[in-house]
């Protein structure tokens, strides 16, 4: 069921569009992700969602109703803010009461529930302390306290793991996402570190200079991407561009690569081989689909990443198999992947 | 940042007097040396052409308790308040605005702000005279709504138009500074979370906004009753309200009773020193961690 519907929203400010013409549907209950790189737009659209921001054109409906037409502090939404946005005067159990005292609450009710978001973040002891007393990791759950007690029909999230270090950040993953079960209130979460989206979201809305590029579960987002935009910025890609023929893609100077059969024939395309579909062998003749040259070998644990040269592309291309890898730098390789295995992007001419 | 300055100049003095040399020379010279002498007359009887007679007494403190004195400090309070109350309340909506208008509009409003300080205080006082006056624009304007003549001039309300006028500015400036400050956000923050305008106002705004609120009524208060303010009682009240400046300036000049004076002077110091440094304590209470 759809909560949250966004549609045509666009939005400038002077010379840069923020958002351009952006529709989206978020649905109740789920954990929604907005990916994209830095000033592409996402706090601008949550900044709409929570009233702070007005499109110039475009609607935006909760439950099939005008969300535009209402003020911001009458709206069943509630944001963390990227810079957590604490009341310094304020402890952290006022700052978690203030939203339920302006909702006229029972005292008793209002003591009960800020004390069990704070037992459910772990800040039960710190409840008297001001902001500036406590460390980053705990200022970000007091923010994410004060905004969950609410327990708002949408929860918006501006990169709420930005500020943590990488331990802690993981930690506060888990967390979140916990949290979320628990709860049941649908999350929208921004971020540009494409790892949390994945790892955090039921799917993921990836932006690029305010326009939708792709909207997809994660493992869709990452086996298909449909814009090159998205095969770029998912993951480590091998990209190739060529035009796409029955046989595969026809890239100058190497050749007919192995791709996906797609509705592109005879267009020119984009080819995004993921380093851990190919598989590196002893070059024998008409075997593999390239041939190239070790660079560089590092072992990371689990699985090593092997870069290569290929004549005739002038990029590094990877590889990534499972454990050590077998070839070393220097030697002659052949590259090989399933046809199935790439995936196919129509590039516009 | 400006509302703890006061606290931190006298925590680093004392912290670092070497490096202060120059600084410090200049503070021994004229005030430490000024408020000593001060000091000292408090205790001496006076000498009958002024100066000080070095017999020591206690009757100069003794005077301050004399109804007709206490009489000259009270109404001087009381009008020092209103006007510090009346700056407040026309300062802070003016300081909001102007912390909330575009960039260039800030500059020009604030240049309108401070414009008056850089003519002659007397040439902006006597200005007040002629407005005021029973035959001045603001009389013939009640005249024609047939609500005047009303005697404006040499009255309590010329004088606190005269202080208000001349002091807002030392209300605005800090206030403005304050709600500057603010991070947006918290506003932003305060309605996400439910509250209405008013309330964000009360609840957020008004108590991260309260050291420059303090500041601007120390600056003002401490302003009204203690400097140049001689003038405008004089001016505006026609000398018919006396406040601790003229009371102190004419032990001076009028009376030679330099002791007194000095004790009267003092006793301003003592006021504006205590408000001060109660202003700084809530500056630093309000500003922890904003
Ligand atoms: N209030 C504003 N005034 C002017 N430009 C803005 C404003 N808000 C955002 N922008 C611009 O809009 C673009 C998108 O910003 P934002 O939504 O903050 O991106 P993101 O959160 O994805 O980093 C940026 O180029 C930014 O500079
Ligand atoms: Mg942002």
């Amino acid at each position: 069921m759809t909560l949250i519907s966004i549609d045509g929203v666009s939005r400038r400010f002077g010379e840069v569009t923020a958002l351009d013409s952006v529709s989206l549907d978020i649905r109740q209950g789920e954990f929604f992700a907005l990916l994209g790189p830095s000033g592409c737009g996402k706090t601008t659209l949550l900044r709409i969602l929570a009233g702070f921001e007005q499109p110039d054109i475009g609607s935006v409906r909760l439950d099939g109703a005008d969300l535009l037409a209402i003020p911001a502090h009458r709206r069943p939404v509630n944001l963390m803010f990227q810079s957590y946005a604490l009341f310094p005067h304020m402890s952290v159990e006022k700052n978690v009461a203030y939203g339920l005292e302006r909702e006229r609450l029972p005292r008793a009710e209002i003591r009960e529930r800020v004390a069990a978001v704070l037992e459910t973040v772990g800040l039960a002891a710190q409840a008297r302390r001001r902001p500036h007393e406590l460390s980053g990791g705990q200022r970000q759950r007091v923010a994410l306290a004060r905004a969950v007690v609410k327990r708002p029909r949408l929860l918006l999230l501006d990169e709420p793991l930005s500020a943590l270090d990488k331990k802690v950040r993981s930690e506060m993953q888990l967390e979140l996402k916990r949290l979320q079960h628990e709860v049941g209130i649908t999350f929208v979460v921004v971020t540009h570190d494409q790892e949390e989206a994945m790892s955090l979201a039921d799917r993921i809305a990836v932006l690029n200079g305010g326009r939708v590029e792709q909207v997809d579960t994660p493992v869709d987002l990452y086996e298909r991407p449909r814009t090159p935009f998205v095969a770029g910025f998912i993951g480590a890609s091998n990209l190739f561009t060529g035009r796409a023929t029955g046989k595969g893609l026809d890239v100058d100077g190497l050749g007919v690569l192995p791709a996906p059969a797609g509705p592109v024939e005879g267009g020119t395309a984009m080819l995004a081989v993921r380093p851990e579909r190919i598989r590196l062998g002893p070059v024998t003749d008409g075997r593999g689909a390239l041939r190239g040259r070790v660079v560089d070998v590092s072992f990371y644990g689990g699985v090593s990443h092997v870069a290569l040269s290929v004549a005739g592309h002038d990029r590094t291309v990877l590889a990534a198999t499972q454990g050590r890898a077998r070839v070393e730098a220097g030697a002659e390789v052949a590259l090989s992947w399933d046809a199935d295995d790439g995936a196919l992007v129509p590039l516009t001419p | 940042m400006t509302a703890r300055q006061p606290v931190r100049v006298l925590g680093k003095a004392s912290g670092r007097l070497a490096t202060m040399g120059p600084g410090f020379g200049f503070l021994t010279v004229f005030l430490l040396v000024p408020l000593a002498l001060v000091l000292s007359y408090t205790v001496f009887r006076r000498g009958r052409f002024g100066g000080v007679v070095h017999e020591p007494t206690g009757e100069n403190f003794a005077r301050l308790a004399d109804p007709l004195y206490l009489e000259v400090v009270a109404g001087s309070v009381k009008l020092a308040a209103i006007t510090t109350l009346l700056a407040l309340l026309l300062g802070y909506p003016t300081a909001y605005l102007i912390a909330r208008l575009p960039a260039r509009w800030k500059v020009i409003a604030l240049v309108a702000v401070v414009l008056p300080f850089w003519t002659n205080f007397l040439i902006r006082t006597y200005a007040w005279i002629v407005l005021l006056n029973s035959e001045g624009p603001v009389n013939s304007g009640l005249k024609a709504l047939g609500l005047g003549p009303v005697e404006l001039l040499y009255t309590d309300g010329a004088i606190v138009a005269g202080l208000l006028y001349a002091y807002l500015p030392l209300m605005i400036l800090p206030l403005y500074s304050a709600v500057e400050r603010l991070d947006p956000e918290l506003r932003e923050a305060s309605a996400n979370l439910g509250a209405r305008p008013a309330r964000t106002f009360w609840s957020v705004t008004l108590p991260l906004s309260l050291p420059g609120v303090l500041t601007g009524c120390v600056f003002v208060f401490v302003f009204v009753p203690s400097l140049g303010n001689f003038v405008i009682p004089e001016l505006l009240g026609g000398g018919r309200r006396i406040m601790v400046g003229n009371l102190i300036r004419d032990q001076f000049l009028k009376a030679r009773d330099w002791p007194f004076g000095s004790v009267l002077a003092l006793a301003v110091v003592a006021v504006l020193v205590l408000l001060l440094f109660a202003q700084a304590w809530a500056a630093r209470r309000a500003g922890r961690g904003a």
